[in-house]
């Protein structure tokens, strides 16, 4: 069937969504989106962060109400105003941040999105033989909050399925498994579509999609830019619908010289778990020499978030000599004297860790120097020299290209992208010897990333360490000399970048290693 | 009928500079409905209690020294709640400070001359300082709710000084009458202008910390620590600012005020320990900490508007025969309203009265 | 033994407006809602009850009252924390100080004037049986509706749909959300159930307790009934524990009072409020129990995406 016949054979259609529209003040998320679904295939909704996909399928889901528009679910139009009745209607959603309950068991989690009332022992006994019957086992009585991330998405699947839907929406599916997993997924999508299923597969990854996907519709700012069929198109054209002009390549040239000297040297570091639902870290140890990129692969979850408080001083350890900044014990110091030693740090949250939301630009450019730059920025009896820090916050947003709806606005206020690009801009202001960066470009647009990706390998070339922890392994292709894999709190040892390859790194981030612990034999103390 | 809120992408600020006078605006409007519930003319009533008490000097003192400890202690509550730490125990930091600050007139009473008053304020702020203190270490130490055990403080402190108005500290020569001997006059704060009225230095005292504090919040990175570790806590762990000491300096900064509060009210407008020195200043204080919009220099305004109702209260009493409960009711629906307007600073209020939606 | 069925009885009724109000505050919690205004409702339930038990001569038209005007004070604290997202321990605080201003205005002519008691259920020959007749069988209403309200709580939260429903509501509001299902309706709910608790307590201190009117009455008993929700992990059955365990600090100390021992009656008088201190630091000092047990979203309010 070609897409033609397909999009004028009515009847045949499950979904067709005429002329959506959703306006958040002066943004409009969507503007007048066309594209329909028919049983029986994977449908690909491109577009790059902030393109409005997540806005698309809330509607679609009932989350949020369309301004303006059509939905028509097998030829009727429909108003889908909440959840529920998206499910009555036999539509079911996998959510990228996951809606899980923590404190809850799996099979309490699934009963919740069960709209009559089965007992929860019924439930139980059905999640576990679907999920078998996939060849994704779940155990329905363990609590969520103890689970892994490719477990939780399980959940959601499981839960999804359960529901006996006719199309299935997955938004960014991929994004939190190892490439294993994913494939596994691919299969159990692709089982799905021979069962007659059709689904609405979210994703900026490109290859998965030219692999799966029959048919794609390409958004950007709001509008509908494409409709095509992802395996007549390069995985290069697509990226070019999605972000419309050519996207500035990275350019990492291979580093000059010997090895420099170890700027960042972790010996034997260890940490308890500090809450029942936290990692412990395992005996790590890694060395980042100056001039290089050395980037850390692994699932969220398995303790990188943990490894990173503990390098950035966040939390402090018992000995002295488990970090090492620039030749300084710096185990039990603090963050503001980690970062005297030349040291910059960027967290994984940019929103309340990064920087504090209803603060403005500028006070949030002080956060992370008032000691660094003490001299410049602070008067006698601590008085705050607004003037200096304001040039220099200004300074950073014309160097990494900040755009901003006022002066000098509050941090919640920017898109990601540029909020991330100001947090990574107030740290290179500093010239910093050595570079912690958690997920330097998680949520950011195309562009954006691009140019902190940049940023990132020319430090290095001018003579810093650089130390990337990421969940996204084409990033960690991009710019890292080697890559370290986190799983279980433990940590490999870095592979070259010459030797690596997806499915080595992939295999390490499902623990495949020998040596390391199986996953549910989480410690808590 | 269902309320919805939209984000601004920035804080109001002309929301805000008007959210405080629109909850007063609101106030005013409940209190005639209550005094004409109550079946007093409204507009007299109102007129009672908030204009009659400015019409002469002499009542412009007790203004004052009602504003006084109201100001004090609402100035070092802001800071602590800016910095997220909920202290509600003023009102027992206020009794401490009275009792440590008249330690001294009370065990030696022959030790009199310029250094007595001095000593006994600096033994007021630490005594408040010290009560703080407990709530503070029970949250840093065994993570304890400091909102209760402040709270439950309050109780122990006015049963302790029930305890030692009407035991150890009773005069003898009181006619077994409940509260220590009078103070002397070294032991007294002084009045600013006794040919116009009774006010002491208290409010003077209230006003310079309100300045001070204010300066600090506004052009210091202390200032700039508390708001961040208030505001986002683990944004302020990454900027480098501790948490625990943040506790100990918010809990210890308005503990000693309300101390400082408490021993000018006993030094300055009573002149004795009694077993009751507080018509509950460290609970009003609290509204008038939102009311100041948390901001020091807005507690000075809001401290005169809150002490207004304690005289319109007396006043009220005494001429149309209405209740000085109703002082406190006020006090309450003004605080109720001050968090409800300050919603209009973050969000667009939008009222739907039929669902648009069928379900 | 007469003497030891006589304590056990006068803790059960102290223990009866603890335990009742902090199962109401616990359903609250346990929606991701902190009212801190437990003390206020409470006091506006006293003197709801006592007027209007004393006004038509009824104890259950006071209970009736009692109920209703908790609740109602309770629905003030939702509109401003759910529908206007307000901070919710200030506004809990204001609760607190309007309820205790409100109770003082209305209960002012009935200071003094004598009260309606709401007379204890007599189960013939049941309630003669030794020992146990009267601790089981010959209490006030009130008292049963307390145990009745423990074991429905219990079976409410854990064993219906609804129940766990509110749960994930209080675990991740978010989530919920997503799901489709309504946070705010839930936590509205729960609010209003919570104040009605708390207005119930309130008509047993004026009704029971001690049938009269006597401004703060309620004395902190609010407060401590928060106290006994963190305490108790967020768990019914030990929320009855742990109000019978106060009961029998403060029904100690009134002996202790009555029965000398050169001790201060300020010091006894402060034991309940010391011991809660107490109770808080040890729970508190186990985080392991905390942290688990904690509705993740409590206190943190939520706005829907429009």
């Amino acid at each position: 069937m070609t897409d033609a016949e397909a999009t004028t054979a009515a009847p045949q259609t499950l979904l067709q969504v005429e002329g959506i529209t959703k306006v958040f003040g002066t943004l409009k998320a969507n503007d007048g989106v066309d594209f329909d679904i028919v049983p029986g295939e994977i449908h690909a909704l491109l577009g790059e962060n902030g393109a409005g996909k997540s806005t698309l399928v809330k509607m679609l889901f009932g989350s949020l109400q369309p301004d303006g528009g059509v939905i028509k679910w097998r030829g009727q139009p429909v108003a889908i105003v909440n959840p529920m009745q998206a499910r009555a209607l036999g539509i079911g959603m996998v959510f990228q941040h996951f809606s899980l309950f923590d404190s809850l068991t799996v099979a309490e989690n699934i009963a919740l999105s069960l709209d009559d009332d089965i007992p929860i022992r019924t439930i139980a006994a059905k999640a576990q033989a679907l999920s078998y019957s996939y060849g994704l086992p779940l155990d329905p009585f363990s609590m969520v909050g103890d689970l892994s991330v490719g477990e939780r998405q399980r959940i959601e699947i499981i839960r999804c399925l359960l529901q006996t839907p006719d199309l299935i929406i997955l938004d960014e599916p991929t994004s939190v498994l190892t490439p294993q997993e994913a494939d596994k997924l691919f299969e159990t999508l692709e089982r799905l579509r021979d069962e007659g299923k059709s689904i609405l597969y979210i994703s900026h990854r490109l290859e998965e999609v030219k692999r799966m996907c029959d048919r794609a519709t390409v958004l950007r700012h709001g509008k509908v830019v494409a409709h095509c069929n992802p395996r007549e198109e390069t995985a290069s054209s697509l990226a070019s619908m999605m972000v419309g002009t050519e996207i500035h390549q990275v350019v990492r040239e291979a580093s000059q010289g010997g090895p420099g000297e170890s700027l960042i040297e972790i010996r034997n570091l260890s940490r308890p778990a500090a809450t029942p639902f936290a990692m412990p870290l395992r005996d790590i140890s890694l060395t980042v020499r100056a001039g290089e990129v050395i980037g850390i692969a692994g699932v969220a979850g398995n303790g990188q978030g943990e490894f990173f408080e503990a390098v950035s001083g966040e939390v402090l350890q018992d000995a002295a000599g488990s970090v090492r900044l620039r030749g300084k014990d710096v185990g039990r110091m603090g963050i503001s004297r980690r970062r005297l030693t030349g040291t910059a740090f960027v967290p994984e949250e940019r929103l309340g860790h990064g920087a504090a939301p209803a603060m403005a630009l500028s006070e949030n450019l002080l956060l992370s120097r008032y000691r660094t730059d003490q001299s410049a920025f602070l008067g006698p009896l601590g008085t705050i020299r607004s003037g200096a820090v304001e040039a220099a916050s200004k300074r950073v947003i014309e160097e990494m290209d900040v755009r901003k709806s006022a002066e000098d606005p509050e941090a919640a206020s920017l898109s990601g992208g540029n909020l991330q690009k100001f947090i990574i801009g107030r740290e290179l202001d500093r010239q910093p010897a050595i570079m912690v960066v958690n997920q330097p470009t998680w949520g950011v647009d195309a562009g954006a990333a691009a140019r902190i990706r940049q940023a990132l390998i020319e430090l290095a070339r001018s003579g810093s360490a650089v130390l990337v922890i990421s969940q996204d392994l084409d990033e960690l292709f991009e710019i890292s000399d080697a890559i370290a894999v986190m799983h279980n709190g433990a940590m490999s040892k870095p592979v070259p970048i010459a030797e690596a390859t997806y499915e080595s790194i992939g295999l390490l981030m499902g623990g495949s290693e020998p040596g390391h612990v199986a996953h549910d034999e989480k410690e808590v103390v | 009928m269902r309320i919805e809120l939209i984000k601004r992408p920035q804080h109001s600020v002309l929301f805000s500079a008007l959210s405080p006078f629109i909850a007063l605006l609101l106030t005013l409007v409940a209190g005639a409905i209550i005094f004409t519930a109550l079946g007093k003319p409204p507009l007299a009533a109102l007129y009672t209690y908030f204009v009659e008490p400015l019409t002469e000097v002499w009542q412009l003192h007790e203004l004052a020294i009602k504003a006084a400890p109201l100001i004090m202690i609402a100035v070092g509550l802001s800071v602590c709640y800016r910095s997220n730490n909920w202290n509600i125990g003023a009102e027992g930091q206020f009794i401490m400070g009275g009792i440590a600050g008249s330690l001294i007139p009370i065990l030696l009473p022959g030790f009199q001359n310029f250094l007595t008053l001095p000593l006994m304020l600096l033994f007021g702020f630490a005594g408040g300082a010290a009560m703080g203190a407990v709530p503070a270490f029970l949250k840093t130490r065994f993570n304890t709710n400091e909102i209760l055990t402040s709270l439950m403080l309050v109780y122990v402190a006015q049963l302790f000084l029930d305890w030692l108005a009407r035991g150890v500290f009773r005069d003898p020569a009181g006619n077994n009458f409940p509260g220590s001997i009078r103070f002397p006059p070294a032991a007294r704060l002084g009045e600013i202008a006794p040919s116009q009225g009774s006010a002491h230095y208290g409010i003077v005292f209230a006003v310079v910390a309100a300045v001070l504090v204010w300066l600090m919040m506004r052009y210091t990175i202390k200032g700039f620590e508390i708001r961040v570790l208030g505001e986002s806590p683990r944004a302020g762990r990454f900027a480098g600012f501790s948490s625990r000491k943040m506790v100990y300096f918010a809990f210890l900064l308005s503990g000693g005020l309300a101390g400082l509060a408490g021993i000018c009210e006993v030094s300055g407008a009573i002149g004795q320990l009694r077993e009751t020195i507080s018509p509950g200043y460290g609970f009003t204080a609290i509204i008038v900490a939102f009311l100041g919009r948390l901001n020091p220099l807005g507690a000075v305004a809001a401290g005169f508007v809150l002490a207004l109702t304690y005289l319109g209260g007396e006043g009220a009493q005494m001429a149309l025969g209405i209740s000085d409960k109703v002082a406190r009711v006020f006090q309450g629906l003004l605080l109720f309203f001050v968090l409800g307007c300050d919603t209009l600073i973050r969000y667009q209020v939008r009222v739907v009265w039929r669902g648009k939606v069928k379900a | 033994m007469e003497i030891a069925q006589n304590i056990l009885l006068t803790i059960a009724t102290a223990a009866t407006p603890l335990l009742i109000a902090a199962m109401g505050e616990l359903v609250v919690e346990r929606s991701g809602v902190l009212n801190l205004g437990v003390e206020g409702m409470m006091v506006i339930g006293a003197v709801c009850g006592f007027a209007a038990a004393a006004l038509t001569g009824s104890p259950w038209i006071g209970i009736l009252a009692a109920i209703i005007a908790g609740a109602l004070l309770s629905l003030l604290f939702a509109v401003l924390t759910l529908s206007l997202a307000t901070n919710q321990v200030a506004t809990g605080l204001s609760l607190t100080l309007l309820g205790i201003g409100l109770s003082g205005m209305i209960g002012e002519g009935f200071v003094g004037s004598p009260g309606v008691r709401l007379a204890n259920i007599h189960i013939p020959g049941l309630a003669d049986i030794p020992l146990v007749g009267r601790l089981l069988f010959g209490q006030d209403p009130i008292f049963y509706m307390s145990i009745a309200l423990t074991a429905g709580v219990m079976w409410f939260l854990f064993r219906t749909r609804t129940g766990l429903t509110l749960r994930s509501v209080g675990d991740n509001h978010k989530s919920a959300h997503a799901l489709g299902i309504s946070v705010l309706g839930y936590r509205y709910a729960a609010v209003l159930f919570g104040g009605a608790c708390a207005g119930l307590a309130g008509a047993h201190l004026s009704l029971v307790y001690t049938p009269q009117w006597v401004e703060n009455m309620t004395a902190g008993r609010g407060w401590i009934a928060l106290a006994l929700v963190v305490f108790a992990s967020w768990r019914p059955w030990r929320v009855l524990g742990g109000a019978y365990l106060f009961g029998a600090v403060t029904i100690g100390q009134l002996h202790a009072q009555a029965l000398g021992f050169g001790i201060p009656s300020q010091l006894l008088s402060s034991l309940p409020y010391l011991a809660t201190i107490v109770v808080l630091v040890i729970i508190s000092g186990n985080r392991r129990l905390t942290v688990m047990n904690t509705p993740a979203s409590l206190g943190q309010p939520f706005v829907p995406d429009r």
